[in-house]
């Protein structure tokens, strides 16, 4: 078996941090602070989270924050949203430093999302989607302060959004989706409410993504690709089912789409790397227990050394927690 | 980037790329400026068009537009104006889908014009732009999305909707988003009961006739079968709620006995003093098992008379992992008396339920069938019996040479005395008529197609097979054994050779096909139920021991038929969940040493065991893996489920780190084991070792050795 070139995927992810200006790169500008929670886990799960300079990371970070409203934008310039509020607490749980936070003001931002249907916004121009529930859920129970939104109406929304085939689609009557499926496992895993969860119906609809190739699709009857691996395995991880999946094959096909040369991970073998795939890619083979990386928490997207600091460390914020 | 391929630029597109790359620079340059100064004139709005048409990803760009609209239509009365302006915003989202078809930032645009009710919409139109993105893409669920918003903005019934669907699916099979999109229509209207879908049995008829199209014209096309497994469980999954199982037995005739010198009671059937129960508090549990999960069993739903104590005292107990108040299995425990005389004092035990609603599983189906049971519990203080307390510190082991024999199981008639639900099943099954009918044409059509070794025919055939034995046994038991369960064997062991990726999904189907035979098979229970009664010198002589060792169970099912067993024995499957073992309130001994389980969260039923004193879990998998696949499905401060301050200040110190055991500190601290063993396990060290001898209090025996004095 071809093995990882975790050397390589650091370079790689250390260059893209620098390359600002071609095409590729500006395309992607506005959500810079998703790519930066991606480059960093990444470099956190291959043990090389001490080759960048957290003071510079978190100084950019907080020239994003909005201190009107006390949410994140992608970018500076760019307009606060609930997905770049998440990537940047997540970021900051990586470095341990989110005592920087006003933690009472950002959550405050994020329960001021949510809606009187549970459902939440991703932000004030009203869009509705189960990605944005996990944002906020994940969010607010990174900073101990998930008493203040209503947590059942949230539940009740995400299971009015789950299928007939055990999947969750981004409002209700929404196609199922293994990103949205992941959004929603998520949220309901953090709420202690997987028991909304049919995990024998969704754990075969969700291992029936993995395709010949060893790949694993996001539909039926789509194509394989990397990010997938992400989305499917953590939700597979967190129904206690990922066991009905062939792990040797999707190691396989994920190595596969290394670039050996330059570092880096894509979609597909042969195709074009980007910071997302090389995430997802990394994410999986730890979720996989790929030998020589660190494991990842599958709800809450961060390294289980990350999330047990957070909760079971000793300067645990006091307990908000439900009875 | 999705489907771009990995070469070098050459150097004429490098310097297109580098000139692309200026202009997005330059007009993201300028949107910001507009945005942050508040700039909306026509030119400023033109920059931003042309930024989204380059990059509809934007969202920034979108919302500057957003305040554009608002800013430029405040105060305007005129209708034209509105209405170009409203114009000119679908004209720039059409720009940004044509770029980018699965935009968000574009379609919630549109969406968000439409919602403000400026200008009347033009239906046509946004059905013409949904015709072509669906013919360009029939899976763009953005579009999907989008035209289940308009059709309902239009009022456009379900009916037509369901029509558009049948006409996507005509077009090609293997529309999955059609299908999708066709059930939740249809389950919309027959939840609904509307015109025309008042039969739930004639239209489901239908879509059967319908999908057998899509299964045979491409039987490896996945969108079809997915929507079968649907009608299939629209047919076969069980409405009506019903009692299965309980304990004790109705109509058992019971001793309870205690001495002085005894710490708890025991209980004999009347008919067989050989065998007996064992309880270490003054209480007596009252199990009852129902088809599906429930909430609302309490002492208003559930009346127990008897001079154990006042009914309204009671409390029902979900036997639930977690926090949902809903259970299959629910139990209460009654108080036993202190008793003084050794004369037998007679008391009978009444339960009735079914009397006012109140119990439903999450279905919604109420219970609604009155029952009545009894049993009777005669007291006795047996100060004559030989007891000697300090037995119970003797290492127990499981050995079932020289030291017992089979059994003569009364319980195993538990089955046959529980005749609790046969009127209604009876009725049940009669409502079930044309279920059973459609089970039985679909098993006879798939098993014409199960010679061309789909995966999905026999996968089906086998799904099939279960549910029509499930709903002739109708989760009681009047049939001895299911009739297919050979049959369904075969199938999963073709699929593992036949799809080997999804091996274990296979097996574990299998493990509850096996678990299902294995319950159900007197001769079988017979020769592998056991009694340490020549272990005189152990407190659990005479228990009730089943052995299913060796079976290659990967997973737990039908524990309604194993409320008896005292002493469970699943050494040497491949066990990975014991999901279901909560239901063994008598449990007393557990062996699940030799199988796979891979953590200590992963025995969270046993935390519901208060009788479980003795436990093997050696050589499994704990500790051996950085993924924890039962992580979430325990409780823990991670869900929010568990409060842990009072657990860390207790556990954390020296060089105890709570963070680093919790999963065992929260399984270990409140369990009474008197006999552990870890061996074989990653975990397992000479430090894990002092922390469970310090958690465990009770505990006389880790690893085979004694541990206090």
């Amino acid at each position: 078996m071809e093995d990882l070139v975790a050397e390589k995927h650091v370079k790689y992810i250390l260059s893209v941090e620098k390359k600002k200006d071609d095409f590729e790169s500006l395309v992607l500008e506005h959500l810079r602070m998703n790519g930066a929670y991606w480059g960093l886990t990444t470099l956190d799960l291959l043990h090389k989270l001490g080759a960048v300079d957290p003071d510079e990371v978190i100084s950019w970070m907080m020239e994003c924050y909005h201190q009107d409203c006390r949410g994140f934008g992608g970018n500076i310039g760019h307009d606060p949203h609930l997905l770049y509020t998440l990537s940047a607490v997540q970021v900051l749980a990586l470095f341990d430093r989110l005592d920087v936070l006003d933690i009472e003001k950002v959550s405050d931002y994020v329960a001021g999302l949510q809606n009187g249907d549970g459902s939440f916004s991703g932000d004030i121009w009203g869009e509705t989607d189960t990605r944005f529930s996990y944002c906020a859920i994940c969010c607010l129970s990174i900073l101990h302060r998930l008493d203040k939104i209503d947590v059942e109406k949230a539940v009740n929304y995400i299971v009015s959004c789950k299928n007939l085939d055990g999947g969750f689609g981004s409002i209700p009557g929404g196609e199922s989706h293994a990103g949205q499926i992941f959004c929603c496992v998520g949220a309901l895993a953090i709420t202690g409410s997987l028991h909304h969860v049919d995990r024998d119906l969704l754990g075969w609809w969700l291992c029936e993504r993995q395709c010949k190739d060893g790949g694993l699709n996001g539909r039926p009857e789509k194509l394989t690709d990397v990010c997938y691996s992400w989305w499917v395995l953590s939700s597979l991880i967190m129904i206690d089912r990922v066991h009905w999946i062939d792990k040797d094959k999707l190691t396989r096909f994920i190595l596969n789409c290394q670039d050996r040369e330059n570092g880096g991970i894509s979609d597909r073998p042969d195709n074009a790397v980007d910071v997302f795939h090389t995430y997802f890619g990394v994410a999986g083979l730890s979720l996989m227990e790929y030998p020589g990386l660190k494991s990842l928490d599958p709800a809450y997207a961060l390294p289980v050394d990350v999330v047990n600091r957070i909760f079971f460390g000793k300067q645990r914020a006091p307990s908000l927690l439900a009875s | 980037m999705h489907g771009r391929p990995r070469i070098a630029l050459k150097p004429e597109d490098a310097a297109t790329s580098a000139a692309k790359a200026a202009k997005l620079r330059d007009l993201q340059a300028q949107l910001l400026l507009h945005h942050h100064h508040r700039i909306y004139t026509s030119e400023a709005l033109a920059v931003s068009s042309k930024l989204l048409e380059m990059n509809p990803e934007i969202y920034t760009a979108w919302n500057y537009r957003k305040l554009a609209l608002q800013h430029n239509l405040n105060e305007v009365t005129d209708p034209e104006i509105v209405k170009s302006t409203v114009e000119d915003e679908l004209r720039v989202v059409e720009m940004a889908l044509r770029r980018n078809p699965k935009s968000y930032g574009a379609w919630y645009h549109r969406k968000w014009v439409l919602s403000r009710g400026l200008a009347p919409v033009d239906f046509e139109r946004e059905f013409r732009l949904l015709d072509q993105l669906l013919k360009a893409d029939a899976r763009n669920f953005h579009g999907w999305t989008y035209r289940r918003f308009v059709a309902k903005l239009k009022n456009v019934s379900e009916e037509e909707e369901i029509k558009f669907t049948m006409d996507m699916i005509n077009t090609n099979f293997s529309n999955y988003s059609a299908w999708h999109n066709r059930s939740v229509l249809l389950s919309q209207l027959l939840k609904q009961k509307a015109q025309g879908f008042d039969s739930k049995d004639g239209i489901l008829t239908e879509e059967y006739e319908f999908v057998h199209q899509a299964l045979f014209t491409d039987p490896s096309d996945q969108s079809g079968w997915f929507y079968h497994l649907w009608l299939l469980d629209q047919t076969a999954s069980p409405d009506e709620l019903f009692l299965i199982s309980s304990w004790p037995v109705p109509g058992s005739d019971l001793v309870l006995s205690t001495n002085e010198k005894m710490d708890g009671y025991k209980l004999f059937p009347t008919s067989n003093f050989s065998l007996c129960y064992f309880f270490h508090k003054q209480t007596f549990p009252i199990i009852l098992y129902f088809n599906q999960a429930v909430k609302g069993v309490s002492s208003s739903t559930v009346t127990i008379n008897s001079m154990f104590g006042a009914n309204e005292n009671l409390i029902w107990k979900p036997l639930s992992t977690t926090t949902s108040r809903e259970a299959h299995c629910w139990v209460t425990y009654l108080n036993i008396p202190d008793v003084n005389s050794s004369s037998l004092q007679a008391c009978s035990v009444e339960i009735s339920l079914g009397h006012s609603e109140g119990i439903v599983s999450s279905n919604g189906s109420c219970y609604k069938y009155p029952l009545q049971f009894k049993y009777t519990i005669k007291l006795n203080n047996n100060n004559l019996e030989q007891f000697d307390g300090e037995s119970i510190q003797e290492l127990f082991v499981w050995n079932y040479e020289d030291v017992c024999c089979p059994a003569e199981i009364p319980y195993i008639n538990s089955f046959d005395q529980l005749k609790i639900s046969e009127d209604s099943v009876a009725k049940g099954l009669k409502d079930k008529k044309w279920c059973l009918e459609t089970l039985s044409n679909e098993i006879n059509l798939f098993k014409e197609l199960s010679e061309e070794n789909c995966k999905f025919v026999n996968l089906t055939l086998a799904r099939l097979l279960v549910a029509h034995d499930a709903m002739m046994s109708h989760g009681a038991l009047l049939v001895r054994k299911s009739t297919h369960s050979e049959e369904v064997l075969k199938l999963y062991e073709e699929l593992i050779k036949l799809d080997p990726t999804h091996k274990r999904y296979y097996e574990d189907e299998r493990s509850l096909v096996l678990m299902s035979q294995v319950t159900l098979d007197e001769e079988f229970l017979m020769k592998h139920t056991w009694h340490f009664n020549k272990l005189t010198s152990s407190s659990f002589h005479n228990h009730a021991c089943l052995q299913l060792s060796g079976l290659s169970l990967s997973r737990i099912s039908f524990a309604e038929r194993l409320l008896w067993v005292q002493m469970l024995d699943l050494s040497h499957n491949n066990l990975r969940s014991i999901a279901g073992l909560e239901a063994l309130q008598l449990l007393v001994c557990l062996n699940l040493s030799n199988n796979q389980v891979s953590s200590f969260t992963a025995l969270e039923p046993l935390k519901l065991l208060d009788s479980l004193r003795v436990l093997d879990v050696s050589f499994n998998e704990i500790g051996a893996h950085p993924i924890d696949t039962t992580r979430f499905l325990c409780l823990s401060p991670l869900s929010h489920t568990l409060d842990v301050k009072l657990s860390v200040d207790q556990y954390q110190n020296g060089d105890i780190k709570f963070g680093d055991h919790w999963e065992a500190i929260l399984l270990f601290k409140d369990l009474r084991l008197t006999q552990l063993d870890v061996r074989g396990n990653a975990v397992a060290n000479e430090r894990f070792g002092i922390l469970l001898t310090e958690m465990l209090p009770t505990l006389n025996w880790l690893n085979g050795e004694h541990v206090r004095l």
